[in-house]
């Protein structure tokens, strides 16, 4: 079984390879071998994490090297659970991806690069998930990351390139960081592997443990996006092709957000800077939210909602009770599945009224109420309505909040009620102006290809302006009939306002609500399911058992 | 753990300047800075093994006596990272220029216009508080309170269609070249932006 660990890894590598060899003359085979590998590694996923359910973590060491030398990867129960949401979203979005780029059909449209890109990137989110050290978790950073400044920049256009550079300096800037805090480690303790730093550290003056720690947790958060390290996430993503948003958005953050988890419980427990953590998670959400209250443009408005939202990962990273671990645990594999989804669905919007600012949107619950379903259905489940998922990963970070019962704790229960009606606020502002209200005279008749050219980021007018009069300069729409030319989503930002949308990507985004209402139905189990991964992380030993023993 | 002072000194020159080259605008000066930043934490990465010592051999060494060979390990991952992440930052510098005319990094967007609409709001307040503390307005006075106010909204107007029409390369060569300031660059698409689109202005009139 044990075998089966690096394989996650492996499998995209090698496709990754056959696709760019065959891709470019055999669209059809690069399309087949994506989809193929992606439900593999979704196969893979589920065995290995209902066998570290089973028989505790799986661990190979790579080349049989013993651990401070070799590569280790650790499948656990966190993991395991990690890799199963991931590569279940990744494979939705790429039938999504595929959907719209045979829709498209151009020449142009660089689907040759998208799909090796796109499988590197799975394959660099699985090496996270799996790093059972330090450097290796910095390798497999940097794969998902160099795959990712790909397909951020996709087509090369004008704001993908002013989006992608601050992209790409800041985590360029957070990869250094993360080199000077390996080698830090390095120095103090003479090994970068887990399960030895585990305990090792613990035996270094408190000077160091503190100043490795915050160099990690810095790191970390730059990749999550917590407040005071997230101003490049909203000018960044919302450029990007929807599919592309839509990945970022529900992994990059969250493996940052893995990675505190497994940091703080298995090097530093004790919780030494837990309240920091906290004071973070506040503000991140808080000011995440108001954030998003102010935008006008759906893609800009979910980036901020997905600030405020790894705000509550955060708050259970800090209270550190087993309780708060569990609940935590639930939210970042509800909040990959939840946002995901919501930008795919900004994709559809976008497919079916031409943009995907609110402002000149409307009337689209009458005109696609299919697409006005698959909107409200993760929409409410965001804002944490009862019956959904969102409901039960934030009644288990609350509970846990009220079980610690300390000031901080009850400060932060109240903060995250206030972000959670504040995010039904958002989600009911775009649900009145997208779907609900009549449709604003100057909308876009379908079958339009609108080249939004580069002004695409501009859409995003501050909020309700109070000076009189101001109305929109956008630049009116170069209308063509469909045909002529072509749109290229996947290439640039002109769009075919079609009334049918697409099946495939349609059925990849029902398909995606569909996985985050299971969460619902099998509330039971995946709570349980959490509450031993929260457990484990606590025990610490099985983990380091595994690694060291034997 | 005896660590060469010199080792470590370099590094922090390296980082310095490597820090420093970040913060600037355009992007090879960036990369440039990405680079030497990359060096000296490699630098660091490498004083961590200690003492120097023998080459780490398989063989005709006693073991005792050999450097930490894993530092080096990381560090040399650590360089062929960065020479990947230096050549997509390469490719955008030029790509960006091949665009733009320049390879600067932009101020987000936002942040401008929220400024400007601070500016604006704030400079509008004042002329109202000037308007209203007067005696009874004349006729000639409100007309210039109107025309001033009408400016503000101009500004305010003139910015946003100037971001909406992309930011295209202002024709002045040497500041494409080398890099103007933001505020240099604003006045001069201002002006151009005035002429090129005079709609702008019509449609509020």
């Amino acid at each position: 079984m044990n075998a089966l660990v690096p394989l996650p890894v492996l499998l995209p590598l090698c496709a990754t390879g056959l696709s760019l060899a065959f891709g470019i003359r055999l669209a059809r085979f690069q399309r087949f071998i994506s989809v193929a590998v992606l439900t593999a590694v979704l196969a893979l996923s589920v065995i290995l994490m209902v066998a570290a359910d089973r028989q505790g973590p799986l661990s190979v060491h790579l080349g049989d090297f013993a651990p401070p030398l070799g590569i280790t990867l650790v499948a656990d129960r966190l993991s395991g659970l990690m890799l199963t949401v991931s590569s279940a979203v990744t494979l939705c979005v790429l039938v999504y991806s595929l959907g719209q780029g045979m829709t498209d059909r151009d020449k142009e449209t660089p689907l040759a690069v998208f799909h090796p890109a796109y499988l590197i990137l799975v394959s660099g989110v699985s090496c996270t998930f799996l790093a059972g050290d330090l450097v290796n978790l910095y390798v497999g950073f940097e794969i998902m990351l160099v795959a990712s400044f790909v397909l951020l920049t996709l087509g090369g256009t004008g704001p993908r390139m002013r989006a992608g550079s601050t992209y790409v300096i800041i985590s360029l800037f957070s990869s250094m960081l993360f080199l000077t805090a390996i080698a830090m480690t390095y120095a103090a303790t003479g090994t970068a592997n887990f399960a030895q730093l585990a305990t090792r550290i613990a035996d270094l003056p408190l000077g160091v443990q503190t100043l490795i720690q915050a160099m990690l947790l810095t790191v970390f958060a730059i990749k999550a996006a917590v407040f005071p390290l997230a101003a490049w996430l909203p000018d960044s993503y919302p450029t990007a092709p929807a599919p592309v948003t839509a990945v970022f958005a529900g992994l990059l953050t969250k493996v940052g957000v893995y990675c505190m988890l497994r940091t703080e419980t298995l090097l530093f427990p004790g919780n030494r800077l837990g309240d920091l953590l906290m004071a973070v998670a506040l503000a991140s959400m808080v000011i995440g939210i108001l954030g998003a209250v102010a935008q006008t443009d759906l893609k800009r408005l979910l980036s901020f909602t997905l600030i405020s939202h790894i705000g509550y990962m955060v708050f259970g990273i800090g209270l550190a009770t087993r309780e708060a671990y569990g609940g935590a645990i639930v939210y970042v594999a509800h909040h990959i599945t939840v946002q995901t989804t919501l930008f795919l669905v900004a994709g559809l919007i976008e497919r079916r009224g031409g943009t995907t600012e609110l402002t000149r949107l409307g009337g689209l619950a009458r005109a696609a109420p299919m697409l006005a379903l698959l909107f409200f259905v993760p929409a409410m489940n965001l804002a944490g309505i009862p019956p959904l998922s969102g409901f039960i990963g934030k009644l288990g970070l609350m509970r846990a909040g009220v079980a610690d019962g300390s000031a901080w704790a009850w400060v932060l229960v109240a903060g995250s009620a206030a972000t959670s009606l504040l995010t039904l606020y958002v989600v009911a502002k775009v649900w009145n102006l997208a779907f609900w209200r009549a449709a604003p005279p100057g909308q876009a008749a379908t079958g339009t290809v609108l080249e939004s050219g580069d002004d695409s980021d501009d859409d995003s007018d501050a909020g309700p302006d109070d000076i009189p009069g101001t109305g929109d300069e956008g630049i009116a729409p170069a209308r063509r009939p469909e045909g002529r030319a072509v749109a290229a989503t996947l290439h640039e930002r002109a769009v075919t306002t079609t009334s049918r949308l697409p099946h495939p990507m349609v059925a990849a985004t029902a398909a995606t609500i569909l996985f985050a209402l299971a969460f619902t139905v099998f509330a039971d189990p995946l709570t349980a399911y959490t509450d031993r991964a929260a457990a484990e992380l606590i025990q610490r030993t099985p983990y380091i058992l595994e690694v060291l023993g034997r | 753990m005896i660590v060469s002072a010199s080792l470590i000194a370099t590094a922090v020159v390296l980082c310095a300047v490597g820090g420093i080259l970040l913060l600037t605008r355009p992007l090879t000066r960036i990369l440039l800075g990405a680079v030497i930043l990359g060096n000296g934490i490699n630098l660091l990465v490498l004083a961590s093994t200690g003492r120097a010592g023998a080459a780490p051999l398989l063989y005709g060494v006693s073991l005792s006596r050999v450097t930490d060979p894993l530092p080096q390990a990381i560090a040399l991952t650590a360089i062929v990272i960065t020479l990947a992440t230096t050549a997509f930052l390469l490719a955008m510098a030029y790509r960006s220029h091949q665009i733009t005319g320049t390879d600067e990094v932009h101020d987000d967007l936002e942040d401008r216009r929220i400024v400007l609409r601070a500016e604006v709001l704030s400079e509008r307040a004042q002329l109202r508080d000037e308007f209203r503390s007067g005696a009874e307005p004349t006729a000639d006075e409100r007309e210039r309170y109107r025309e001033e106010r009408r400016r503000l909204r101009d500004r305010l107007r003139a910015d946003r269609a100037r971001q909406a029409r992309g930011r295209d390369a202002s024709g002045n060569l040497w500041n494409d070249v080398l890099g103007a300031d933001p505020e240099d660059y604003a006045r001069e698409g201002d002006a151009k932006a005035d002429d090129r689109y005079p709609r702008d202005r019509g449609a509020d009139g």
